[in-house]
């Protein structure tokens, strides 16, 4: 039902580069209004509500997730290039789940 | 000044027209769009201008519209859909290792309406703008 949660990056920099960062991940985004086709009755909400990325533990940015974002949300952002090492994104969901993804970034 | 009936009639209903057209750039906005502005900007007006917001004018499918928003020297950027069930969409805090103040995204657009962008500058001001969006087939929001 959800997760998969996969990351696109450049896999070199060069120092003081800004590049694009892309990030995907399975998720239904129950916006709390929809019903059930059958019962009629309303799906409670179920959304990634929160996403961070930091890279070697310098946050780069944080998201705040509406019911109004499409399933399978997917993000996009820029960060500055300054040192090699790793590129972490977490996503939180309304049941408690946190998912992570890494990728490595060598900059020259 | 010698008005017949038929031209003072005309004139007056001229006259009305002009006053119930919105002033220009400002958008009539729900009490409950207002406070979630008021909730970001804590209470001020932002000014218009100086975001971009890329998004297609016609959403054939609002179930994921394409969009993408950037504002130079922004710390966040929050957009709203009026005409959603979930008004506010997405809020964007670009922090320390954040390379461009810009971001993109998919969302759902439930029908027709005007997108709205606030964007909090570093500076402590704020701005805004509206871009209207046809939407063909409405995106369970």
């Amino acid at each position: 039902m959800s997760a998969k949660p996969r990351i696109k990056i450049p896999k070199s920099a060069s120092k003081g580069e800004i590049i694009t960062v892309k990030t995907l991940i399975k998720h239904v985004m129950h916006s709390g209004f929809r019903r059930d086709a059958k019962t009629g009755e309303k799906i409670p909400r179920m959304i990634i509500h929160s996403f961070d990325a930091s890279f070697n533990g310098k946050p780069i940015i944080n998201i705040k997730l509406e019911g109004s974002v499409s399933s399978d949300p997917f993000l996009e952002f820029t960060m500055k290039a300054e040192e090699s090492g790793e590129l972490l994104c977490i996503w939180k969901d309304d049941e408690g789940s946190v998912f992570e993804k890494t990728a490595k970034l060598k900059v020259k | 000044m010698n008005l017949s009936r038929r031209q003072a009639l005309g004139s007056g209903g001229a006259f009305m027209i002009i006053s119930l057209l919105p002033i220009k750039g400002a958008i009539a906005l729900s009490d409950e769009v207002q406070e979630i502005i008021d909730e970001f900007t804590a209470g001020s007006v932002p000014s218009e201008g100086g975001i971009i917001l890329d998004v297609d004018e016609i959403a054939e499918n609002g179930a994921a519209v394409p969009i993408g928003v950037e504002a130079e020297g922004a710390s966040s950027i929050m957009v709203v859909a009026p005409n959603n069930p979930n008004k506010k969409v997405i809020q964007f805090n670009f922090l320390e290792l954040s390379g461009k103040s810009r971001a993109a995204t998919r969302i759902r657009l439930a029908e027709t309406q005007d997108l709205i962008v606030v964007a909090k500058m570093k500076d402590g001001s704020f701005r805004q703008i509206a871009k209207n969006v046809k939407v063909t087939i409405g995106g369970c929001a």
